[in-house]
Parts: C-alpha cells; structure tokens; sequence
C-alpha cells in the first residue's frame, strides 16, 4: 500500500558530513558494486563503452562551488541517494504499490515485482534519487542496503550500507534518528545537521552536516629579533637555560 | 529479481567464499576482501584487519570487477603485424614469444649489454626487475620514479631519511594542525582520507597548499591558493617568520639534526664542507668545553652560535647559516607575498598557528626511551603539527629545493619523529649513506658490476665515461641532474631517438604507458617511436612491452607479453622494495591468483624469470643451466638478498621468523591464511625518534630492515651539494660542462633555496602568462581507469577550468572551446569556469585524453573526441638559450620531470570539438566492450 | 520535463476523448444510429488510444494492470480506476443510442449518461491531478492545472460533439484559462522557493553554481528531468499554440455559420494547437531536482 506510515518503528537513515567529504567517488561505486548483485535487479549501464555511456547508480556525488559575500569561493562535494523521507512523495504517486516505506525502519524501497515502470516516483522525488534502470524497466533507488544491515551472514561489524562502510574519509554515517542518543542524532544535534529542499516538505530522515566556517585564524608572532645577530643572542640566553 | 517485498529483515547469502588479497588499481596496495559465487568476483570490499586501508575502499578499488572483467584485457601474446602504432597484431603463443624475446636479447647481452633499455611504470616489484636488469648486465634501468616524483623522494631521505608516502605518514591520531602542499590524491590515498577524516572528528585543522581548492583542499579549513611554483618562497618566509620569533625546537636541533656541525665559511674547495675529526666524523663545539667535538660523543651538547677559526678558516655552525640566509630580508612575508599570491599578513598568519600548535600545544607522552648516545628520557615531547606533500611541490625544475625546504620547516618546529608530527615507516629512516651508490660498470656476458640506482653523495659518484659522458641512455646521474635517485624514464625514449649518448637496440617497458600520458610531448614521441632510417628500419629497433591491456602503448611495440591482472597473480610487496609498513609497524602483503585467469596470459614477474632462464642470467640458472626459480610464487619464497633475508617478512624459517629466517615452503599460504598481509609492530618505546632511539634502531636489525644500528642526524645543510657546488666553481678532478657551471652554482646550494621555474625564466611570460597543470581525480588510476564501464560513466571528458576573471575576459560561455598555446604546441579544449582556484592558473584532470581505439572503447568515445592530453603542450626541453643549448624540463639536481612549470596562454576557439591534435585511430586487439552490462544477472 | 510523445499523445487525446464521451453522455448531441456510432467512436478512440499512448510510456507494461490498485493515494491509480469506470458506464449509453432508431427516445438512459459524463470529466481531473501533486514541478503544482486541463477536456469535447456556439465560448474560456496558466506558472518555480542554495543546504555560506556533474553523461535523471527550452522558442510556441488550440477555432465556431467545411478546419486546428500546448506542458515545466545539476529554471 502506497498510504506512508503515521509513524516507524525507527528511523534508520545516513548522516552526510560535507565538512569531510573529499568527493572521492568510493561511496558510488561500492554502492554500485553492492547493489548490482544485491537486491532486485543489476544496476545495468548502457553503452559502457561507446560514446554516450550511461547507467543506473543509487548514489551520485555533484561538485558545487560557493561564492561567499567576501572572500574566495569554496568547493564543497556533495554526495546524494534517497533521503528516506518521512512525506516520502515518491510513495504516495505510484500507482502500483511498488513503492512504499516501511513501518519498520522507515527504509523507502520499491519492490520491483510490482513496479510497471511509469516514472511516475522518480517524478515526484524532488532530489533526484529515483532511477530507472533501463535494461530491466524497474525503478530503483537507495535501499539503505537492507540486505546488508540485517544480515546475519555478514560479520555484526559490517551491517552498514556498503556506502558507509567503505567511505575512507569516514564522512558517511548510519543510525536510527528516532533514537536521540544515536551517534547520528548527536551528530546532527552537536553540527547542525539540516534538511535538503526544506520547502519541498518531504521530511528527509537523511541529514546533511554543513562545512565548517573556513578562513585563517588570525594570529601574530612576536619578534624576538629582526636580524641573525639579535637572533643567535636570544638562542645563546634559551640554549643557556636548556 | 525478486517478485516479493523485502523480509523485514533480509539475510541473503553474500557468496560462496572469501579470498584476501591486495588491491593494485593504485599504489596504495590496500586490503580487499573478493567474494566469489560461483567462481565469479561478486563484490570487493575492504579488508578491515589490513593495516593500509583498515576496510575502507576507494572507487577504484571498488570498481575492481570491472576491471579485472574489462574487455581491453589482452587475451595472447602479440607479435607485431602492421606498421608501429597501427595497432595491428598476430596472437601467438608464449613459447614463440619468449624465443623470440631471447633471440632478441642474448646477443645484446653478449655484446654490448647496454644496447638493452629497461624500464618500469609504477608496478612494486622494481627490487625483482632491478635485480634482473642487473643478472642481465645493463646498465639501463630503472623505474618511473623519474617523472613521477623523485624530488619528493631524494629531498626526503637527504634531507632526513626518508619523505612522505610509503616513506613516512602524519601522526594521524595525534596531530592538531596538519599542513598539505601540492597534493590532489597521492599514493596513501585511503590512509591519508582515513587520517584527514579522523583529524576532523577530533576537531583538528588542515591547511591546504594548492593552487586548486577540490578534493582535501576543499575541506582544509584554510586554502591557500599559491601560484605554481613559488612554494619553496613560501616555505622560506614561514621559516623567515618563525626564526624572528625565536619559534624553533633548539633542544631538538641540537640533538638530531646537523645544526651545530661546523662549515668551512671560506674559500676554496673546502668551502661549505663540514669540519671533521680524524676519523672523518663531523665535528660541533661542545658547550660544555667550547672545544670541538664529535657531533655524535655521548654528553656532547652542540653550540649552535660561536664560530671557531682554525688554520685560517672560520668555521661556522649550521645554524647560524641557516638563521642569516633565512632572516634574510628577502624573505620577509611583504617580500614574497606577491610572487606568492597570497597575502602577507596569511602568512604571518600561518606562521603564527604553525607556532601556536607546536609549541603552545605541546604533546607529551609518558613514555621512557634511550636515545643512540644512551641518555634516557623519561618522555616523548611532541610538536602536533604535520606536513603531507607530494607532485604540486614535486613536480616543478625547484622541486628538490622546495621539499627541502618543506623539510627544514617541519625540522625546525621539532616535528618529524615526535608524537603528533610527521612519522617514519619502516624500512625508513634511513639516510643516504645506508642507501647505495649508483652503478653502471657494464661488461658483456657479465651482471653488472652493483645496483642500478642509489644516492651519490659527491661528483665521484656520477656514472660518467672517461670523456664526461653520461653512460646511461637516460642521462641519469650525469651534470644534468647529478642526484638523479630513481633515473629518467621520461628521458628514455627521446635519447633513444636522438643516439644520445649512444644508440641502443632494445626498448623493453613494462606497465607504463609511454606512448601517451607519460610521456611529454606525446605526439613527437609517437614519431619518435615510429620514425625509421635510411634503410627503412626503425630507429628504435626493436621494443617489448608488457601490458595487461590494451592501451596507446601497446600498439607501438613489436612484442607483446600480456600480464594478468591483480587477481591471477602472485605478487609480494616487499620490505626490500615498497612494503605496506605503518608508523607503528613493519608490514608487506601478497598478491595470489585469487580467481584464475581465463586467456592465455602469464603474470609479467614469471615470465620475466623464463625469459632469465633462457638467456642463462645469473641466478636465475644453476650451474647445470636449469632454472631456479619455477616461477614468481617460487622466486617470492626461496630468493634471499642476504642469507635470511627474502622478499617477504613474514612466517621465516620454521614459520616464526620475522624478518629473518630461512625459506619457508609454507610462507606463501601463511600470508593467505593472515589475510594476505603480515605484520609486526614496533614496540611502544621504539615507535618515536626513530633515527635516534636505540630500541627502535634495535628492532630494526632484529626484523632484518639493516644488518646493523644506524643513528644519524638530519641535514638541514646538505654537504653533497656543497661538493657539487665546489665542483662547478673548477674545484675537483670531476667538473661539469662550462654551459652548467653556472647552473650548478646556483642551484645547488646545501640550504634550501627558491628560483623561479626553468619553463617560465625561459618563455616570454607576456606571451605565455598562465599556469596550466593537472590533478589526478580520485577515481581515476592513469589512463587506466577508462576501461572501467563504471568509472567512466563519471568522468570521460576533461574540462579545462578557467579562473573566473580569465573566463569574463575572454568572453567564455558554458559549452566553449579554446586553444591553449605553449612555447611547443598548441591545443584544442573543451573548458569550464572554476572561481576557487588560484586567477593565473588553468587545470585539467591527469590522463582522461584516450587515443582513439585504445582501451577498447569506441572510436567515437568522448575521451578520445573531447578528452585531452596537456602533455602535449609540455617539452622534454626547453626553449633554446642565448647560446643555443636546450636543458631538460626537469629539476636540474634529480632530473624530476618539471610537468608543472607549464606555462601557456588561452583563446577562445570560435568553433566546438574534436580536441586536437586529433591523432589516427589504432586497431584494437581486443576488439571492443559489449553496448551493454547487467553485471549482476550473473548471480540470479 | 521531457516532452515524451507518450505523454504528450496520453494526456491530449484522452483529455478529448473523456471530454466528448462527457458531451455524449449528456446527450449533447442527442444522437442515435450510425451518427451515435460514429460519435462514440471517436471518444472512445481518443480516451482509449490515449491511454493505451500512456503505456508507452511504461517501462515494464507487463505489470500495467497493478496500476488500479492504490486508488486510496495515487492519483495516477485513481485515473486508471476512474478511466475504466467512466468507459464502463458509458458503454450502455452508447450501445443504447446506437440501437435508438431516432434521437430523443430513451430518456432512461439520462441519468446514468449524465454519471458517465460525471466520471469522465473525473478522469480528466485525475490525469490533470498527477501532474498538479508534484510539488517538484512547481509550474504544475497549482489550482490551474485541473482548470487548464478540465477547460482543454470541455473546450474540445464541445467541439468534437458539434456544440458550436458552447464550443466556441468554452474556446475562449480556455484561452483565458491557458494563459493565466503560463503567466501563473511562469512565477510558480520562484514561488516554491526552491534553489541550488536550498537544494544544498549552503545557501548560508554564499551562492551556489554546478562546478562539476556527478557523472560526465546524461543518465535518466537528466534526459527525463533536465529538459529545457529556450524562452523565446518558447514565446513562439505560445503564441502559435493558442492561435490554433484556441483562436481560431473560436473565430471559427462564433463568427461563422455552423457546418462541416467548418469542422474540417477547426478541428484540426484546435488539436495541433493542443499538441503544442502540452508540449510546452511538459517542455516548460522545471523540475526541482534539475537544480542539482546547476539547471534552475529557464530565465524569465
Ligand atoms: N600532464 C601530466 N602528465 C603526467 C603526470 C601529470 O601529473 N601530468 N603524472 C606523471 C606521473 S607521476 C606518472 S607516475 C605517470 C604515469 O603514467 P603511466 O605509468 O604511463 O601510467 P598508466 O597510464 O597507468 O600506464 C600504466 C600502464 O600499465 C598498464 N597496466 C595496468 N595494470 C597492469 C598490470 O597488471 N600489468 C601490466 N603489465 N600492465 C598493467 C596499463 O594498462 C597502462 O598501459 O604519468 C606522468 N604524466
Ligand atoms: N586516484 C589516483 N591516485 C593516484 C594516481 C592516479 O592517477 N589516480 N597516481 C598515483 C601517482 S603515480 C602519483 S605520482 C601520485 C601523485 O599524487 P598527487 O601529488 O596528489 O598528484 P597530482 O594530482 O599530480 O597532484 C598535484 C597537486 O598539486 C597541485 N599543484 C600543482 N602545482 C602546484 C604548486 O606549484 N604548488 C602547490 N602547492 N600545488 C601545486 C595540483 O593542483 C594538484 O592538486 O598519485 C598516485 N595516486
Ligand atoms: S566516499 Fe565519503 S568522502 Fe568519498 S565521496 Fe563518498 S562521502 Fe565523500
Ligand atoms: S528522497 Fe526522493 S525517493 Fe527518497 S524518499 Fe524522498 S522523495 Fe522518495
Ligand atoms: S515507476 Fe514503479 S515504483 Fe515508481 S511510481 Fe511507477 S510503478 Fe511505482
Ligand atoms: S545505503 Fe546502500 S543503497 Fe543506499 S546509497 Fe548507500 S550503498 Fe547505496
Ligand atoms: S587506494 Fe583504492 S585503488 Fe588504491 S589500492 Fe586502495 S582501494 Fe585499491
Ligand atoms: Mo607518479
């Protein structure tokens, strides 16, 4: 059913800190890589080789350069798959129950099984976190690796999105928000962690820490000589007390 | 797929089995855990025990299935069919092609062993193929360190015995400022993530260096957005800046570096020599006596100010050389704030913060140590201020200068070896004394007469001919660049072409791929590698490369011996070589045929030893002509450099040595069984001070790293450039050409110094006012990572980015082209505006220009239609002077590829793509990827 | 958003055949025989033709049928449920019209006629529903939409059933509709609010710009979603399309005495117009997520 939840069990969803991330890539690709043998369908591509490739990811990293008021622009990299939202529009559109949110977790999975391909979620998604795999006419997107986080085949270490575990700057994290002393409600608490598209009202669970204030701390030596003479008589009197 | 929702909670079985095994799609030879089902690589992750990358994995490393599937792999050996470059091959088998090899090389070796060239990209198994080049006797070897970054690596361990990389790494857990020049990714590429994100959870501060602000620069919390090639002036004015406010460790100089050695201050062939004892110890004034004194006597505390006169000659501390040049006016912050591009009070500023966390925020660890003279100290002191450098500082004709430089600063904040500063890995530290002496005594039918590379440490050490000349066809180690450590690969084939120094008969690469993005001045290589004689042969006669696929290169050899992949193979990553070692750590790994190859290929190393055994090289046979070795698996076990000492640590002997022991038949599945990777920290007394610290020297020898303890001081002043000085100025039996007299005087100098670029002093600057240069985007290996069906999909195109300021001028709009013109060539690409970077500097991503029909990609790929090479643009020679003569684009002291001098100038093109110069297509071998990929359908 | 034909075709036709199947269930005309049969058939072809155009748009068809099941929440489920219901209902009434042997008789089949024309407009509310819940497409996400598309279903069914003068008045009525739809909808993707700044999250440091894609090519997201044209491409369009879905039909029904030379131009006319209109529907609308890729909307 297509009706989203009063409420889940648990909020499970990932902490993004662009204060960290490098905008390495890691995290797509081993999504990729998870998820092309994972749930559901491969995650196909098309004309891998030739001149327009292209194919289906549940996670992409965009580059964005920020002009401040005064001083130079930054560069903040930008990794983005399905915010897992609480008034997940993409839910209530599909017409064929493929898609829904789980009382659960909160987890927002299609099941391809039903899914007739209308496009109609990846419409409704305001983030772009729907994809269409064409070779086999499902939708897809970010499934929080559900196959991963509940496994009992895998070691108890690594049930966490294959995202997360393989971030190497450690800028990815996973927990439920519905706990506040998880290590993802503190982080969101301790850094400001805020909502994507506020206006859109579709509730992420996903959360984004904001880069840090950039810039010099400002800060002056003082002179102990201006030239070597002045200099090595100083050290003479410090190399004295050693 | 499945036609249910998911359980609640979902459990699905991964795979079948698990093997461990190290990744290779970069040097950073991290841990991955390959899952297979049903034979085939389902999923790599991250080995989570390994010491490198702990379970985390890059994008590369992630995209590993395909690239071990990749349709460009090469399926046979090749036998040349159509013209050089063409691209067209004959499959012939392994027999026929290692005949042909030998038939090739054993007249060479029985004639004039030299005329064989062999030359390896950035494979880890350069103290193997050293050792072959060596049975075989020529003295034409070496790997790619020369264009790559040579100047980081012999700064380092001049400087202080080692650099950064596989060399030494920031105290990741302890540091509170972390300093990063000129790096866009590096080699530690998951660690120095690991350590950035660590770092930032701990709440600590990174500065980043570059004249780009992505990738780390981007999340340094302060950017400095300096203008190529001026870091060494920028390095010099922090130090400027702390020697006036008497910011600088003493105790720490006095102790480990060579502060307090006495220089000769007058003239003549002793000038900038240090003053030695009788047994040609250096010598310091000890404060206690004011007498002079071993630098290394026990109780000896070394004087830093007085000056001693002896014979006529005043003999001066280091120290107080060094404060006067860097005191200098000349370095005052307003002084180079403008060559610099960044504000004088930032770099008062920094300064100031450098100083604030080093010694404000002082480390101490409880922790009692002895040092190399016996004294006890009950603590380690650390100064929580680190330094990462790599190719931005490296990469330039000042390089070596300028990470000299980047070393004194960290020297004299008192950081390298301390808790919270920069750290060795084993087997570093280790000065260039405990580093041989380069060799190239050649002799036919004979090995030669040592190892090939080494660190000279005077003009005696310069591998010349009795005429002057370089007897190297690289010209390493020569006047041109005297202190050429790792050779010069970049060199090879343009001197090849040209018969200087000399004619050679065999080109033989392996894993580099020369004909395009390594090489400068791409498209003339390709003529040089193709151009014939007057009796139609080529002038480069014969050339055998080894690829796993099919690249540029490949279509310009006669031969080809296709290598496996990371997968199908046993490789070690040796302590005699590049090992996987931690600060805290001795550690090497393997490589093992994981899955089994599906072609008829062989793993290069092995066939490397069959092509030994057929030409009856010296160790590779035994006295009745049969081979020792079987294969590499055999080599990696049973060869031992020194009695006990192999190629791998772990599992010696009867399976409990470490780093020492006899062979072990069971050492190859220990490691397996380990994870793939041993092992063996350094206990906590040993783990700081390294150069200095007795139980640590002693840990050494035990795990068979030196046959004996060997203590040193850093050399802020670095006497073998005091002699090559001395030499220039017609002192000595040994003196350069007059042309690089003057050269020499000024570059040489034993304290670090600054001067501009080669490329921008020689260009006029009004014609060519930009800098362009490269980054190597995080995802992408080389020109490897074109293969990858998912790593392209993210990038195919390189952009050229535009500052904004330059962009509004030339009236840019989004979708432009330009053309881009350097005092050699010019070019067409596609560009792109970029705000945060420095305003006179352009940059494309490294090596996504593909030549069309390599890779196995389609003729019509982007990479080839709109991707681009700068290498193209950049010269292996610069304009000509006054006198006519071309000097190497390189660092005149190692030889170091200046890639980043590059200066050039922008217009607009008035019409869009292709990229040019548009180069003919080649054959692929291997035909071309399928047009589409379920990957996974394999599993269902 | 991407100007797929399937939609296009989808929305345009079915938005006609629903409209006339409405009028004939009203009786408007009062029809019988083979004039019943052919009337029908047209609104039958055109509602069912465009909803089969609809499953062109499918990339799975196979599991289309699924699509009747969640009429409690999507509206897209609600068209298909209601489409069928309304094509259900009006087949007897048309049936019994063509078995009629002259107009006027029957008059029990008024009232579910009328149920028919009620469930028939439903489902062009429905349809006109899919796109105006979208809260990513802002241009769409307004009371007009239903207006426009309701007013598109009345204007042409009137015309397809012959309702001359109704037909040129309602023509005038949606031209009005029309354009306060584009001058409305030209303003909505600022209204919502939306920016690359709130998109990221980094509005508070400064303003934002696209320095890099996170993959070279096009993918889904951007053939589907990233789709711009050219305001004064765009400019153009309107005014031909509101000169051929509106004017000049409506010069035609109101000035013109009614006949079938009349038909033979005002039809076509006003379903060429049409097609451009929806083009422009679907071409003009902005998507949210586009704002990732540095592509806000186009500059009016
Ligand atoms: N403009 C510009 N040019 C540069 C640089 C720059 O920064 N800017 N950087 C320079 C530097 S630092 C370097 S190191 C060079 C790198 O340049 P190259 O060393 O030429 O690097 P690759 O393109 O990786 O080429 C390595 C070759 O090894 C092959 N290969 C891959 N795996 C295997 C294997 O398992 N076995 C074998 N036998 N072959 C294999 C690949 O297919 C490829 O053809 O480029 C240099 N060129
Ligand atoms: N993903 C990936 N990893 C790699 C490689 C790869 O191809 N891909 N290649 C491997 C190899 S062979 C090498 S050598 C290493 C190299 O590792 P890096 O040194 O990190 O490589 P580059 O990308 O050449 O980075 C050079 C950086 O220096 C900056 N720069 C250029 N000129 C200057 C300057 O004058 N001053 C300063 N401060 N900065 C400057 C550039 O903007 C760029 O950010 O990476 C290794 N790791
Ligand atoms: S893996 Fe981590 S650092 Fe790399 S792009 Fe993804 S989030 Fe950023
Ligand atoms: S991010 Fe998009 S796909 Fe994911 S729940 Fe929210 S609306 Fe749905
Ligand atoms: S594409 Fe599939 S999941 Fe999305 S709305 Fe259509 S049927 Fe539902
Ligand atoms: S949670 Fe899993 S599916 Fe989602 S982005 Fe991360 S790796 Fe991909
Ligand atoms: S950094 Fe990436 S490519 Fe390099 S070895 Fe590690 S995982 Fe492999
Ligand atoms: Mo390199």
């Amino acid at each position: 059913m297509t009706g989203l939840p009063d409420r889940t069990e648990a909020k499970l969803g990932l902490v993004i800190d662009l204060d960290t991330c490098v905008g390495c890539h890691a995290c797509v690709v081993n999504c990729k890589e998870w998820n092309t043998s994972g749930h559901g369908a491969p995650l196909s591509d098309q004309d891998p080789y030739g001149a327009d490739p292209s194919g289906t990811f549940l996670n992409r990293v965009h580059s964005f350069e920020v002009q401040p008021e005064s001083g130079c622009a930054q560069v903040t990299h930008f990794p983005k798959s399905c915010l897992h939202c609480e008034d997940a529009p993409c839910v209530t559109v599909c017409p064929t129950g493929a898609s829904y949110k789980r009382t659960e977790d909160g987890i927002v999975l299609v099941d391809e099984g039903d899914c007739m391909g209308c496009g109609l979620c990846a419409w409704a998604c305001p983030y772009g976190a729907r994809e269409l795999d064409l070779a086999a006419g499902v939708m897809k997107k970010c499934t929080l690796c559900i196959d991963r986080i509940y496994n009992d085949n895998i070691p108890e270490v690594d049930r966490v999105p294959a995202c997360v575990r393989t971030c190497p700057a450690g800028a990815r994290h996973f927990g439920d928000f519905a706990d506040p002393e998880s290590n993802v409600s503190r982080l969101v608490a301790a850094r400001g962690g805020m909502d994507l598209m506020p206006e859109q009202g579709t509730r992420p669970v996903n959360k984004y820490l904001p880069p840090r204030l950039k810039g010099s701390v400002e800060a002056q030596l003082e002179p102990v000589a201006e030239e070597p003479k002045g200099l090595l008589a100083w050290i003479d009197r410090a190399l004295g007390a050693l | 797929m499945s036609d249910q929702r998911a359980a609640a909670r979902p459990s699905p079985k991964v795979s079948d089995e698990i093997r461990q095994t190290t990744c290779y799609m970069c040097a950073c030879r991290c841990g991955i855990n390959v899952h297979l089902d049903g034979g085939k690589v389902r999923y790599i992750e991250g080995n989570r025990d390994h010491p490198v990358n702990r379970g985390v994995l890059c994008a590369k490393g992630s995209a590993g299935i395909m690239q071990h599937y990749s349709p460009a792999r090469l399926r046979a050996p090749l036998k040349r069919v159509g013209p050089r470059g063409s691209g067209q091959f004959e499959e012939i088998g392994w027999d026929e092609a290692l005949s042909i090899a030998a038939g090739w090389l054993a007249p060479l070796r029985e004639t004039a062993p030299e005329k064989l060239a062999f030359f390896t990209g950035r494979d880890q198994s350069q103290s193997f193929t050293g050792w072959w080049a060596q049975a075989f006797g020529t003295p034409n070897y070496a790997a790619h360190g020369g264009f790559c970054s040579v100047n980081m690596a012999a700064a380092g361990i001049y400087t202080m015995g080692g650099a950064f990389w596989e060399f030494g790494q920031p105290d990741w857990e302890r540091t509170k400022l972390c300093m990063i020049f000129g790096v866009a990714e590096d080699h530690d590429s998951n660690p120095i993530k690991i350590g950035l994100g660590q770092l930032k959870a701990r709440g600590g501060r990174v500065i980043g260096v570059n004249p780009v602000r992505t990738g780390y620069n981007a999340i340094a919390d302060d950017w400095v957005g300096i203008t190529p090639g001026t870091d060494g002036l920028f390095i010099l004015s922090l130090i400027h800046e702390l020697l006036c406010a008497g910011k600088v460790d003493l105790d720490y100089l006095c102790r480990y570096t060579n502060a307090g050695f006495l220089v000769h201050d007058g003239d003549g062939a002793g000038r900038g020599l240090f003053l030695r004892g009788d047994d040609g110890k250096p010598l310091v004034i000890d404060r206690a006596t004011g007498k002079p004194a071993p630098y290394d006597a026990p109780g000896v505390k070394p004087a830093l100010t007085q000056t001693l006169r002896q014979a006529g000659v005043s003999y001066r501390p280091v120290f107080q050389l060094l404060a006067e040049t860097y005191m200098d006016a000349q370095y005052a912050p307003e002084a180079v704030a403008g060559r610099c591009g960044i504000p004088a009070a930032r770099i008062r500023s920094i300064a100031a913060e450098l100083a604030r966390v080093a010694f404000d925020e002082e480390i101490v660890l409880n922790r009692p140590w002895t040092d190399w003279k016996g004294e006890r100290h009950q603590t380690m002191i650390g100064r929580p201020v680190s330094f990462h450098a790599m190719r931005g500082i490296s990469a330039h004709s000042n390089g070596f200068q300028t990470a000299r430089a980047l070393h004194v600063l960290q020297i004299v904040l008192g950081s390298v070896e301390t808790p919270g500063g920069f750290r060795f890995k084993p087997p570093y530290p280790k000065p260039p004394e405990a580093h041989p002496r380069p060799h190239a005594g050649a002799t036919p039918g004979q090995p030669l007469d040592g190892p090939h590379l080494g660190y000279p440490l005077g003009p005696e050490h310069l591998l010349l001919d009795p005429q002057g000349q370089p007897k190297r066809i690289d010209k390493a180690f020569s006047w041109e660049n005297p202190l050429s450590a790792h050779g010069l690969m970049h060199m090879v084939i343009a001197n090849a072409h040209a018969g200087d120094p000399y004619r050679i008969d065999t080109l033989f690469l392996y894993m580099a791929n020369m004909a395009w993005n390594s090489s400068m001045n791409t498209a003339q290589v390709i003529d040089m590698l193709t151009d014939t004689d007057e009796s139609g042969e080529y002038v480069i006669p014969r050339i055998i490369y080894s690829d796993a696929y099919s690249s540029e290169m490949v279509a310009y050899a006669d031969l080809i011996l296709p290598d496996t992949t990371y997968l199908e193979r046993h490789d070690c990553i040796s302590l005699l070589d590049r090992p996987i070692c931690e600060a805290d750590a001795a550690a090497d790994a393997i490589r093992w045929p994981v899955v089994e190859p599906d072609r008829d290929v062989k793993g290069f190393q092995s066939a490397l030893i069959e092509l030994g055994v057929r030409l009856g090289l010296p160790g590779f046979v035994d006295a009745k002509g049969d081979a020792v070795y079987e294969d590499y698996a055999d080599y990696i076990v049973n060869h031992q450099r020194r009695p006990g000492v192999g190629p791998l640590a772990g599992w010696r002997g009867d399976g409990t040595g470490a780093g020492r022991g006899a062979p072990n038949p069971e050492q190859l599945q220990r490691y397996i069984d380990n994870g793939g990777f041993w092992i063996s920290h350094i206990p906590e007394e040993a783990q700081f001070f390294k150069p200095w610290n007795a139980a640590y020297q002693g840990w050494a020898v035990e795990r068979g790293i030196f046959d004996a303890p060997q203590p040193y001081v850093f050399n802020l002043w670095l006497e073998p450039l005091a002699r090559f000085q001395r030499a220039a100025e017609g002192h000595g039996d040994r003196q350069p050409p007059d042309h690089l007299r003057d050269r020499i005087k000024r570059c040489f100098t034993p304290l670090p110094s600054w001067y501009p670029p080669f490329e921008g002093e020689t260009v006029d600057l009004a014609d060519f006012p930009l800098h362009a240069i490269t980054q190597r985007p995080m995802h992408m290996y080389h020109s490897w990572g074109s293969q990858n069906a998912w790593l392209r999909q993210i990038t195919n195109v390189n952009k050229l980015f535009v500052p904004g300021d330059i962009w509004e001028a030339q009236g840019f709009a989004e979708g432009d082209w330009a053309y881009l013109t350097s005092h050699h060539g010019r070019i067409k690409v596609p560009v792109a505006r970029m705000d945060a970077v420095n305003g006179q500097t352009l940059w494309t991503w490294n090596a996504i220009g593909k030549k069309r029909g390599a890779w196995a990609l389609s003729e019509n790929a982007p990479e080839a239609t709109d991707g681009f090479l700068l290498n193209h643009l950049i010269a292996e020679l610069l304009p000509p002077k006054g006198d006519g003569l071309r000097w190497a684009n390189s660092d005149p002291i190692t030889g170091q590829a200046a890639w980043f001098d590059l200066r050039v100038r922008i217009e607009r093109a008035t019409t869009r793509g292709p990229s040019e110069p548009r180069l003919p297509a080649q054959k692929s071998p291997v035909g071309q990827g399928p047009d589409r990929l379920t990957y996974g359908d394999d599993f269902t | 958003m991407h100007p797929a034909p399937s939609v296009i075709f989808f929305t345009a036709f079915s938005g006609l055949g629903f409209g006339l199947l409405a009028f004939l269930g009203l009786g408007m005309p009062d029809v019988s025989g083979w004039v019943a049969f052919a009337f029908f058939f047209i609104g039958y072809a055109l509602a069912v033709g465009g909803l089969l155009a609809s499953v062109f748009h499918l990339a799975n068809p196979k599991n289309a049928v699924k699509a009747f099941s969640q009429w409690r929440t999507s509206w897209l489920s609600r068209e298909g449920v209601l489409s069928v219901a309304a094509l259900l209902i009006v087949a007897p009434v048309a049936l019994g019209r063509m078995l009629l042997e002259a107009p006027g008789q029957a008059l029990w089949l008024g009232p579910v006629g009328w149920l028919g024309a009620v469930l028939s407009l439903g489902t062009v509310l429905c349809t006109a529903m899919i796109y105006t819940q979208l809260r990513a497409v802002p241009r769409w996400n307004m009371r007009l939409t239903p207006a426009l598309f309701l007013s598109n279903a009345l204007a042409g069914g009137a015309l397809l059933a012959g309702q001359v003068r109704l037909a040129g008045v309602l023509m005038l009525v949606l031209g009005a509709v029309q354009i306060a739809a584009w001058i409305k909808g030209d303003t909505r993707f600022a209204e919502a609010g939306s920016t690359m700044e709130t998109a990221t999250g980094l509005g508070p440091i400064g303003r934002v710009r696209l320095l890099e894609p996170p993959h070279a090519g096009e993918n889904y997201l951007l053939r589907e979603m990233g789709f711009r044209v050219a305001r004064k491409h765009a400019l153009k369009l309107r005014w031909i399309a509101l000169g051929l879905m509106c004017a000049l039909p409506a010069v035609l029904l109101l000035a013109f005495p009614a006949g079938h030379a009349l038909a033979l131009v005002a039809v076509p006319s006003h379903v060429a117009g049409l097609l451009a209109a929806r083009w422009l529907f679907f071409a003009q609308a902005e998507h949210v997520q586009a704002l990732y890729y540095g592509r806000g909307p186009a500059k009016v």
